[in-house]
């Protein structure tokens, strides 16, 4: 946020129209226009606690923010939050690692060979519009209530982003390059290597970015279909004794470690897409 | 052995299409010595860009004889550099290792080469630089580079100043001839441009389309380096356009210097 007085200044730059005055009231509405975007939230939170405190709303249903932090710190301070959501993590890191490893190596057979995509993508593409929430029952059937069930069920949903956008970024690599890569005579191996998979990296990684976010909804249902410990389950185990502050910090805790885990491989990305130049969206930098 | 580098002898090629064949070249006949720059030149569609494919060993399709050193040309290699319309760089490499490509900087005979060719083509500073950051012209230049690192004993050119203004594409043609009297690389050299074949050519090749045929040869008898506004340089500009008209073809781009 920027201080009152520059934002009186450009308030009385809209009488004037020199053009410096013009610009830097351009730059100040670009600045409000990244602060905008907290500008409901904001609201919403402070009429949230207002009217909580007026003892307008029901605690059981809807407790005030305040209420929720106190509750936040307190779990903090007792360690059971971390202790759930260091399982929870642990659930999602594996999971993602098998099931996004397997989707990464199935799109890049798939991608190289159309004897692979033949044989393998028909049966591929019938189970990836399969539903969690239909597999997990079977799951649980099968392997049980142990770590097993809920890693394959994350393990499931990561595996199909990764496959799909990596096939899909090696069958879009221009043919043009192909040519040079000829005409310069690069092997098998430096055609997979310096030129197929630097190509395919943007979809590899959008593919990622994906991947971890079914991940962690894969958590979410593995958590509550049966589970003692996590994140999920404390949801979970504080609706069964209408702990409605437990079930919003839950809640509030996974909406940060998802966007936290998005930010991560964005900033990864960042760094390996340097040499990109595409267009970043109007305004955008 | 024949003093001619490449020969090319009743070559024709015709492609499938759903309205029928089409002879995109028809009965082609030449050939190049070592060391010669060759220019082609014709109105689009006549089947320039199908020829040099064929000589580039990307397009293997033909009928006739392709042949250079003496051996027939199956598929593409190092020993033909190719230079398309647009540069073709690795996006995601920088300027030096887009060069390099598929050889290694840290060899140090590779890196002294590649030194040697940014200063040729004169990109010093810009070794770092990704193509994003580099200007049309200059990007051609590190293509033109990437080519010449590997020796080629032919370079083929389709059109590689087509999308550059008219400073920077005679700059370029100075580049390319400085290159050539250097290297004395064999040159095939595609254009739309009359000046540009005229200027840079020590033979012009004159194709017409509809089947894409060579038309005339002819050769261009003036000492490098040539000046474009000579009477002499004048007078062949005149003969080629008459070889056109001849064609009774479409008339060609002469957009560019006049
Ligand atoms: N792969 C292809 N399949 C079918 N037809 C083709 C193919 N490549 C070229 N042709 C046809 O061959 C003819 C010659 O094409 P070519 O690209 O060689 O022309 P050009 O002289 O290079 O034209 P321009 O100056 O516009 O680049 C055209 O009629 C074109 O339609
Ligand atoms: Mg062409």
């Amino acid at each position: 946020m920027f201080p009152a007085s520059t934002r009186n200044k450009t308030l009385q730059g809209g009488l004037h129209s020199s053009p410096q005055i013009r610009k830097a009231r351009q730059r100040s509405v670009r600045l409000t226009n990244r602060w905008i975007g907290l500008l409901l939230p904001l609201t919403l939170l402070v009429v949230w606690q207002a009217a909580g405190s007026a003892e307008l709303l029901n605690p059981i249903l809807l407790p005030a923010p305040f209420d929720i932090w106190e509750e936040f710190r307190a779990m903090l301070l007792s360690g059971e939050l971390l202790s759930n959501l260091g399982i929870s993590t642990w659930r999602v890191l594996f999971g993602f690692l098998m099931g996004g490893g397997l989707g990464l190596a199935a799109g890049l057979w798939v991608g190289f060979s159309h004897k692979a995509e033949r044989l393998l993508n028909p049966s591929l593409q019938m189970l990836r519009t399969l539903p969690h929430l239909a597999i997990a029952p079977l799951f649980i059937l099968w392997f049980g209530f142990g770590e097993e069930s809920k890693l394959l069920l994350i393990a499931k949903g990561s595996f199909f982003p990764l496959y799909i956008n990596t096939f899909l970024g090696i069958r879009s690599v221009d043919n043009k390059l192909f040519d040079v890569a000829r005409v310069l005579e690069f092997s098998r191996m430096q055609m997979i290597m310096k030129l197929i998979l630097p190509a395919s990296l943007p979809n590899i990684l959008l593919g990622t970015r994906l991947s971890l976010g079914v991940a962690w909804i894969g958590l979410v249902v593995a958590e509550m279909m049966g589970s003692t410990s996590g994140i999920g389950f404390m949801i979970n185990d504080a609706r069964s004794m209408s702990l409605t502050t437990v079930m919003f910090v839950g809640i509030v805790v996974f909406a940060i470690v998802g966007k936290l885990s998005d930010s991560l491989v964005l900033l990864v990305e960042r760094r390996l897409l340097r040499w990109r130049d595409s267009f970043q969206g109007e305004g955008g930098q | 052995m024949s003093e001619h580098s490449l020969v090319i002898e009743h070559l024709n090629r015709t492609f499938a299409s759903p309205a029928g064949p089409v002879h995109a070249l028809s009965n082609i006949q030449l050939k190049v010595k070592q060391g010669e720059f060759v220019t082609l030149i014709g109105p689009s569609g006549c089947g320039k860009s199908t020829l040099l494919k064929i000589v580039g060993g990307l397009d293997t399709g033909y009928e006739g004889k392709a042949e250079l050193n003496g051996r027939p040309i199956t598929g593409p290699g190092i020993e033909k550099g190719v230079i398309f319309q647009e540069p073709r760089l690795f996006p995601w490499l920088t300027v030096e290792k887009n060069i390099a490509a598929n050889l290694s900087l840290k060899n140090p005979a590779v890196r002294r080469r590649v030194d040697e060719l940014i200063e040729l083509v004169r990109l010093k500073g810009f070794e770092k630089a990704y193509p994003r950051e580099l200007s049309g012209g200059m990007a051609q230049r590190v293509a033109i580079a990437r080519a010449l690192l590997r020796s080629p004993d032919v370079l083929l050119l389709d059109e590689p100043f087509g999308a550059l203004d008219a400073f920077t594409r005679a700059h370029m043609q100075e580049v390319l001839l400085d290159i050539w009297q250097n290297n004395k690389t064999t040159m095939l050299f595609v254009t739309h441009d009359l000046d540009e074949a005229v200027f840079l050519g020590e033979k012009v090749v004159i194709m017409n389309p509809r089947p894409g045929h060579i038309r005339e040869i002819l050769p261009i008898d003036l000492p490098f380096p040539r000046s474009r506004t000579g009477a002499s340089f004048q007078e062949l500009r005149r003969l080629v356009l008459q070889a056109f008209e001849k064609g009774e073809e479409p008339a060609l781009d002469l957009g560019a210097g006049i």
